[in-house]
């Protein structure tokens, strides 16, 4: 299996990932395990800052979790066009993070300000 | 009352022949905290000392009323601590108008993220103002729980779908409208076709001489498309305005003074109660503006209109806090 979580910063940001991992995957220990420090990472975090996604465009593979954390003055959301995933609003500094069970490509953006667009790739 | 009137600019547009030369003076306006007004298609500005000149006589008009906007209750960050303050400001402003309005417009971002406690905060401080009744229509942080319910409970009492109603005042017919539900990627602000298809109706049995008041929180015209500030389907709202000989648009969301005529069609976007947003492409987001904390005040304000029989257009006057 492949290493599924990296240490974000925040402890916030890692109860967040594991919680999605667990109720995604239903792998809870092996997620546990994965989150020791020594291994490599392999969880994406998209930074939303001056109203862009960045990277506007991230590529991952099957069962990684994409993190979007709010570095704005102001809320944003995270909502994918085909309603795959959508977070509630987020204030600043706050994060939402998604799971990619399945290959295909999920276009988003935030339904407060739709002009900020992003997508994630999944392989 | 001289003292009340040093920083305000007027818009009155008592005309529909502007040319784009004229068009660029206006918007020269923005922010000046000069003093002009538009007579027989020439812009007339006149010194401070000279404001009294056309003080009371031609600041009375048959209707007067208040638009404030985007109070953003809730916000905490460096560009205004005290939001909370700051609108009581407002209000102060609006209960020492010379003409005390008849009732308040708010064009949107009452709150920051539609808690009940921020629509609560709003609420309490707006009951100190002379003006008993507001006409709500909501900002996008006004409807961020699902559809905009807790607002639409608390606003929405006698609009119709999202919350867009129209009404009537001294033969001035009002008209808010909603445009930030259901946007959609990479687009602007949105009315839709349910809301089109109700004004279309709500104005096609009233005379061409009825004086139009729109007022809604994102502009109806395209500011700044590059950050959002404009609605994607406000060309089909305003073809259902066109046989009005004055309409005036009256808009929020950007925190900042702007304003454009176009045919008989006037339109005004506000400043914020809150913060500043900076001048469109002059900062890498439209994000709150930080400024230094004795220039704040300066660049947050209300909006008072006066409507005069007998003339086409609106007078609008943009007052800083401070």
């Amino acid at each position: 299996m492949k290493n599924i979580l990296r240490t974000i910063g925040s402890t916030t940001l890692l109860a967040l990932g594991l919680g999605f991992l667990i109720a995604a995957s239903g792998r809870g220990s092996q997620a546990l395990r994965a989150s020791s420090p020594e291994k490599p990472a392999s969880g994406v975090e998209v930074r939303i800052d001056n109203f862009t996604f960045a990277p506007r465009a991230v590529k991952v593979s099957v069962g990684t979790t994409v993190t979007w954390v709010n570095r704005d003055d102001i809320p944003h959301t995270v909502v994918s066009e085909a309603k795959a995933f959508k977070s509630k609003v987020l204030d600043t500094d706050e994060a939402f993070s998604y799971a990619f069970t399945k290959v295909g490509r999920y276009p988003y953006f935030c339904s407060l300000h739709p002009k900020m667009t992003g997508e994630v790739v999944v392989q | 009352m001289a003292e009340s009137k040093r920083d305000r600019i007027l818009h009155d547009h008592n005309h529909d022949g502007v040319d784009r030369r004229g068009f660029l003076k206006c918007m020269a306006w923005a922010g000046t905290g000069a003093f002009y007004v538009l007579h027989g298609g020439v812009l007339k500005s006149y010194g401070l000392n000279r404001v009294s000149e056309i003080g009371e006589a031609a600041a009375k008009g048959e209707l007067s009323f208040v638009q404030i906007s985007d109070s953003h209750m809730g916000f905490n960050k460096p560009a205004n601590p005290d939001v909370a303050g700051t609108l009581k400001a407002a209000v102060d402003k609006i209960n020492a108008l010379p003409i005390a309005p008849e009732f308040m417009l708010h064009t949107g971002d009452i709150s920051h993220l539609s808690k009940p406690e921020e629509f609560d905060t709003v609420d309490q401080i707006l009951k100190g103002a002379s003006a008993k009744d507001v006409f709500f229509v909501p900002g996008e942080h006004d409807v961020l729980d699902e559809a905009g319910k807790a607002y639409l409970e608390r606003y929405g009492k006698g609009s119709r779908g999202l919350g867009w109603r129209s009404f009537d005042k001294k033969g001035v017919h009002f008209i808010g409208l909603v445009n930030v539900m259901n946007l959609k990627a990479g687009g602007l602000g949105s009315l839709g076709r349910e809301q089109l298809e109700w004004l279309e109706d709500d104005v096609k049995h009233l005379k061409s001489s009825t004086p139009i008041v729109v007022f809604a929180h994102i502009p109806l015209w395209a500011v700044y498309p590059q950050w959002g500030w404009g609605t994607e389907d406000s060309a089909q709202a305003l073809a259902y305005l066109k046989k009005f000989g004055s309409v005036t648009v009256l808009n929020g969301h950007i925190h900042q003074i702007m304003q454009k005529v176009e045919g008989n069609v006037t339109f005004h976007t506000a400043m914020s109660t809150a913060f500043p947003q900076p001048q469109p492409g002059k900062a890498e987001s439209p994000g709150p503006m930080k400024v230094p904390a004795e220039q704040l005040r300066g660049l947050l304000g209300i909006t008072d209109v006066n409507y005069f029989r007998g003339r086409h257009a609106l007078a609008v006057v943009a007052s800083t806090l401070g």
